[in-house]
């Protein structure tokens, strides 16, 4: 029997230093100078440090739950954290570089982090509706911080302004749902919502009802298709470090709110909500796989291929299956490493006069260094899903549980689209490769220089090392994904 | 007797100052009206026993929220002529809007004529009983995760508000206190040697 009413403290003692932590950065960064800005840097990765040293013994034996059934940890929301500390402690790495060359460099982009990270942690772990949704508010108002962060820039502006209206509106939805269900279960703890729905008792069309709109709110998070409108715009008008730090974390996020919204508080109606999620699914894989076809902005690109990302995490979860679950988990922490590692790069490419955001600024990388170009195609060619690299080893997982699911016309059209997909991943990888560099001017022999740090080529080409090496060992986070969720 | 003398004293004076509220043409009288409403509904609160959140509508609406609407009234010059202007080809979704949340209103009060179960009366607290004490008791106990997450919320949209609106503009004008503090004679005064030009 699980002791629900007592405040356990220990088990939340991440989030707790991480708020700490919050504030620490907080009052200290108002004493530094713009010049020793390292010091909030380094301070913000010590504290992500820290609150690491804290998740990692935590939920590893089952699961416990605390304040009252509205807070849990278990194996599942162990892995997802240090995941996204790991996330957040790269984007971090890369930004640095970023933010100082655009006079961005202020406390407040690694403040933002730590609290968007801080609304990640509540939702990984939470319980009860008014929790997740306590935590995904908490999350979404930094990201739109976030995205306006570059007051100078009005396409910035105008993603956040967008971002902003579609978010709350998408907020608003998921709030109707939630108050739905609440009023037809009677609770706001997942668990007991579960048992309320299995003993069927409650009217079943207005179940439906407030589960498609929790369904329409995951979704708009996620960015499946036919919400996906905003991810484009943002994606492109935000400053690269923003956009890579919404394309990574926030997803491992919305993996998670997935899972307790539908498969733990929603399980009795699981066959209705897979329904639904088949349709966002395929829609997913084809228009994102389609669009990114036509696009000449690799940030835009990325953000369709995200599109299609989310569509094959979406087939995990209509596998239902404790290995589909894995699967989609797995898929979800590969899809964020390659995504860290191509936003990466754009921000590697980029110098303060030109953002490397069109495709343009990839042609001719192996002449300009034969090393970035080499990362930038293991990149590539795990995004697309060639055998020896992680890619690979994540479409194979969803797919062989959808098969033994017996849904095999499902796993027909994902990989027909990923063969669709595979053209667009494989023209940057031609345009590295085949087409002559940009020269300084049209008449001189001189190429563009690339204007990077150590630490930035370095992350970067772990960061592309790891999707090889993952692809070659993938059973430790294999069998790390499926614990979660034994 | 008593309670329902209060209640139908209390609702009265709340219509009438709401009234107030859209009718007023001076603005300053429209934010007073609300004072009044508020006011007035903290009252109609207390007979509910939720003398808890009366205080916290006193409080925070009149004392803080009215007082930065005086602030933004004060600040800018409305010609109440050019806002009614403003207002008139809005007339008739208002009244249709109005028209329609009337009948919705009559159809509840048809609907608890019609015998549906309706919660009972509840028995009143006894005098000792203290409201805030046991909100204050469930907000620390049950939902002290939510209540810390929700203060936290907070301080991030001061933070946001913040990093969104305060930086430097190009073309804006301040004091530079060190320039000015190290600014020297020969920069500011100009001493020209003159002839007298009178004879005397």
């Amino acid at each position: 029997m699980l002791q629900t009413d007592v405040l356990n403290y220990g088990i939340a003692a991440a989030e707790i230093a991480l708020a700490v932590g919050v504030c620490l950065v907080l009052v200290v960064d108002l004493f530094v100078r713009d010049k020793d800005r390292d010091i909030t840097y380094l301070l913000s990765l010590a504290v992500l440090a820290v609150t690491a040293w804290l998740v990692a013994p935590i939920g590893m034996n089952g699961r416990e739950v605390t304040f009252y059934g509205s807070f849990v940890v278990d194996p599942m929301s162990r892995v997802l954290k240090l995941f996204s500390l790991l996330t957040v402690a790269v984007v971090f790495l890369y930004s640095r570089k970023y933010l100082k060359e655009r006079d961005l460099y202020k406390g407040e982009f690694f403040l933002l982090s730590l609290f968007a990270l801080l609304g990640v942690f509540v939702l990984i772990s939470a319980n009860s509706l008014l929790t997740a949704f306590l935590g995904l508010e908490l999350m979404s108002l930094s990201l739109y911080a976030m995205v306006a962060f570059n007051r100078d820039s009005p396409k910035a502006a105008e993603a956040a302004m967008k971002y902003f209206v579609l978010g709350a509106i998408a907020s608003g939805v998921l709030l109707y749902g939630m108050s739905i269900i609440y009023g037809v279960t009677g609770s706001l703890q997942f668990d007991e919502i579960a048992t309320s729905l299995a003993a069927g008792q409650s009217n079943y069309l207005s179940v439906l009802l407030g589960l498609a709109f929790i369904l329409v709110g995951v979704a708009f998070k996620l960015g499946a298709v036919p919400f996906h409108m905003w991810l484009p715009d943002v994606y492109e008008g935000a400053p690269t470090s923003v956009t890579l730090f919404i394309a990574t974390v926030p997803k491992l996020a919305g993996f998670a709110m997935a899972v307790r919204l539908l498969v733990e508080a929603m399980a009795p109606v699981a066959a209705d909500w897979q329904s639904m999620m088949i349709v966002l699914a395929l829609l997913s894989l084809g228009v994102g796989n389609i669009v990114a076809i036509a696009q000449t902005n690799i940030k835009r690109m990325l953000a369709y291929s995200t599109i299609a990302h989310v569509g094959f995490i979406l087939i995990g979860f209509i596998a239902g299956s404790p290995m589909g679950l894995a699967a989609s988990l797995f898929y979800s922490i590969i899809y964020v490493l390659m995504s860290a590692a191509a936003f990466g790069c754009i921000i590697l490419l980029g110098t303060k006069e030109a953002e490397a955001d069109q495709l343009d600024s990839f042609k001719g990388l192996n002449e300009r260094s034969p090393w970035l170009a080499v990362m930038m195609l293991l990149v590539m060619a795990s995004m697309i899903g060639i055998p020896p690299f992680a890619g690979f080893y994540a479409k194979w997982a969803v797919l062989s549980a959808i098969v033994e699911r017996g849904e095999i016309w499902i796993a027909i059209v994902a990989v027909l689209f990923s063969v669709i997909g595979a053209f667009y991943y494989l023209r940057v990888i031609r345009m590295m490769y085949f087409d002559p560099p940009k020269r300084v001017s049209t008449d001189s022999d001189e190429l563009v220089p690339i204007v990077a740090g150590f630490d930035v080529k370095l992350v970067f080409s772990l960061n592309a090392l790891a999707l090889l090496a993952l692809g070659i060992f993938p059973n430790q986070l294999l069998a790390l994904c499926t614990a979660a969720f034994m | 007797m008593a309670e329902q003398i209060i209640f139908y004293a209390f609702s009265c004076l709340l219509i009438i100052a709401a009234l107030g509220v859209v009718v007023s043409r001076n603005p300053i009288n429209a934010v007073m009206s609300l004072v009044l409403c508020f006011v007035t509904s903290a009252a109609i609160w207390l007979l509910l026993e939720a003398e808890f959140l009366a205080m916290i509508l006193v409080l925070v609406y009149v004392g803080a929220v009215m007082v930065l609407f005086v602030f933004v009234v004060m600040m800018q010059d409305i010609e109440s002529a050019t806002l009614s202007a403003r207002f008139a080809p809005n007339v008739w979704p208002g009244l249709v809007v109005g028209a329609i949340s009337l009948a919705e209103l009559l159809v509840v009060v048809w609907v608890r004529r019609e015998g549906l179960p309706i919660a009972a009366v509840p028995e009143p607290h006894p005098a000792d009983y203290s409201n805030t004490l046991e909100l204050g008791k469930i907000l620390y106990t049950q939902y002290v995760y939510a209540f810390e997450l929700a203060a936290f919320l907070l301080l991030l949209a001061i933070v946001a508000a913040i990093v969104l609106t305060m930086r430097e503009r190009p073309g804006l004008k301040k004091q530079n206190i060190s320039q000015q503090v190290s600014v020297r004679k020969e920069d500011r005064v100009r001493v020209v040697k003159m002839e007298p030009e009178s004879d005397a």
